[in-house]
């Protein structure tokens, strides 16, 4: 009897292994097979017209902290990309508390809608979460530039006198930021909050806690693995944003996913861009850890 | 308690100040993509112009520009294809992986499938022009639209498959079983019980797929090679030539798309909810 079980077992585990071979090859062939090249291409010397030299070389890596003297080939501390990290790792931790601050109480206050008004609330975030990111960018463009909305509002309200300048600025960049993920935020948040006992805060006011108390003490936790995963969402994505700091920062103010582009194209150094993908990457995977390490505490405590 | 019961009925879920801040949220996020709107009426010459009366002249400009029809054509065509090749993948792996007998491999499996949502995609863009241009370089094959099609397959195949599973997972066994005991075969019971219950988690998202892949933009104009010219590369090769409202048209026709497939998957896991 076990062994005719255990045969069907494994009849069943080869079948579901066939099912899902289309995606393990694709995922293969065209998530991790190019990876590695990239990998394998950050150790190499740049060819004249982009492309790579096969040959090894860890120059890429040097170039990533020091630039190197033209004529007598010693190396100098060189500031510029560091600066370029800094930004691109500020922008990206005040994007997501940003993302928080605004997207909690959002999240929060659809939860406590009724029914019928939540299910719109939910429509009405997920259009921007879906919606074209570059298209919402050239909007923020509109808003923000010297005769944008802003700018006329605030004229004739008789605030300013003369435009402020916001556009190619690094508020600019956060605004832009913080617009286009917002939504990635508020969603899953939400989705924690959507099934909240409120007999919880109930049993809490019973037991004379104050609003804010109660929001500290017994929504937030309850709700942080929604914000785990809102702030995933966010990080992420803004970490490599390319698009918002090319539109909004106007090439002057770089963020590291223009600055990999960049390496892939005019500059024609494709070690370097994959030196700085690879940095990127890191950077990413070990914030994923760091979540993902939170959010394991919250289950056992 | 006595305070509670003389100040009548409280809300006890109420926090100060959350319902503004949600409301503000929700303007802030629709405003520029309403003034964007707006001003594709615009009866203006200058894109920067103010208000200067009603005009559908900038949505006639556009139906005669070539460019543009060109790329919105292009677009679709490849939003179909990966479409339809990440829906069919999808299914398949979320069939394979979701309520069976652990398998080994299964959460490597789940892993390398959800892999696209955890990569930043500047890197995934460039990883594919790396290796897009190393096959060409190597074995001396070009494939033009098609490299298209199979990146956008790649990364759409996480949007279809989670949907998919969600919908599984939230299904009973018991109609596959009694199917089982009349006599079905596996195929059968899938085309008859599993499929028809599964279908609005798969059209769903088989929605999200073509918003993904027609909106994408970073991965296409990595890989995409000359005269494989997008929608939204098409728009981004204008932002800086036009200075007329005729962009703010392009973006409305584009948001309007996106938009109704957004409406459209939504309206099917509402469906989905309601069945159960």
């Amino acid at each position: 009897m076990s062994e005719i079980a255990t045969a069907q077992d494994e009849q069943d585990a080869r079948r579901h292994l066939l099912l899902s071979s289309p995606a393990i090859v694709i995922m293969i062939l065209l998530g991790f097979i190019p990876l590695m090249i990239v990998v394998a291409y950050s150790f190499m010397a740049p060819g004249d017209y982009g492309g790579v030299v096969p040959k090894f070389s860890f120059e890429a890596y040097v170039s990533l902290i020091f630039q190197r003297d033209m004529f007598d080939d010693t190396l100098t501390f060189s500031s510029s990309y560091l600066e370029i990290y800094i930004r691109t790792a500020v922008f990206g931790v005040a994007t997501t508390i940003f993302c928080v601050l605004i997207g909690f109480p959002t999240a929060y206050f659809m939860a406590t809608r009724p029914a019928k008004q939540r299910n719109l609330w939910v429509l009405l975030l997920t259009i921007p979460f879906w919606s074209n990111l570059l298209v919402r960018t050239i909007a923020v463009m509109f808003i923000i530039r010297d005769e944008g909305l802003i700018n006329t509002v605030l004229m004739h309200l008789g605030l300013i006198d003369r435009p402020i300048t916001l556009l190619y600025t690094n508020f600019a960049i956060l605004l832009g930021l913080v617009y286009s993920f917002l939504p990635f935020m508020v969603l899953p948040i939400y989705a924690s909050l959507e099934k909240f006992d409120f007999r919880l805060v109930e049993a809490g006011f019973d037991l004379y806690a104050s609003r804010f108390k109660v929001l500290t003490q017994i929504i937030i936790p309850l709700a942080k693995p929604g914000i785990v995963t809102g702030s995933i969402l966010v990080f992420v994505p803004a970490f490599g944003a390319y698009v918002t700091p090319l539109l909004l920062g106007g090439g002057s103010h770089l963020m590291i996913g223009d600055l990999i582009a960049l390496q892939f194209g005019s500059s024609r150094n494709w070690p370097l861009g994959s030196a700085f993908s690879i940095v990127l990457m890191v950077f990413v995977l070990l914030a994923l850890l760091f979540q993902i390490r939170r959010s394991g505490q919250v289950k056992h405590g | 308690m006595a305070s509670f019961a003389s100040t009548g009925k409280i809300d006890i879920k109420r926090q100060t100040g959350f319902g503004f801040i949600a409301v503000t949220c929700l303007v802030s996020l629709y405003l520029p993509i309403l003034v964007v709107l707006i001003f594709s009426f615009n009866n203006a010459m200058s894109i920067g112009a103010s208000w200067q009366g009603f005009s559908m002249r900038w949505y006639v400009a556009l139906m005669r520009n070539e460019g543009f029809f060109n790329s919105a054509i292009l677009s679709v065509a490849i939003a179909i294809a990966a479409t339809i090749m990440s829906t069919i993948i999808g299914t398949m792996a979320a069939l394979a992986t979701t309520r069976v007998k652990r398998w080994r491999g299964q959460s490597a499996t789940i892993l390398a499938i959800t892999s696209p949502l955890i990569v930043p995609e500047i890197v995934s863009a460039v990883s594919l022009l790396a290796f897009f241009s190393f096959i060409a370089q190597t074995f001396g094959i070009s494939y033009g639209i098609l490299k298209i099609v199979l990146a956008h397959t790649s990364f759409c195949i996480p949007f279809v498959y989670l949907p998919i599973k969600a919908r599984l997972e939230g299904m009973d066994v018991t109609l596959e079983n009694a199917a089982a005991d009349l006599y079905a075969d596996r195929w059968k019971t899938f085309r008859y019980v599993t499929l028809p219950l599964l279908l609005p988690g798969i059209s769903s998202g088989a929605a999200l797929a073509f918003i993904v892949s027609f909106d994408d933009f970073t991965i296409t104009q990595l890989i995409a090679g000359p005269g494989e010219t997008t929608l939204p590369l098409f728009i981004w090769s204008r932002i800086r030539n036009i200075v007329t409202p005729e962009l703010n048209a392009m973006c409305t026709a584009l948001l309007v798309v996106s938009i109704a497939f957004i409406v459209l998957s939504f309206l099917l896991t509402k469906m989905k909810q309601n069945q159960n």
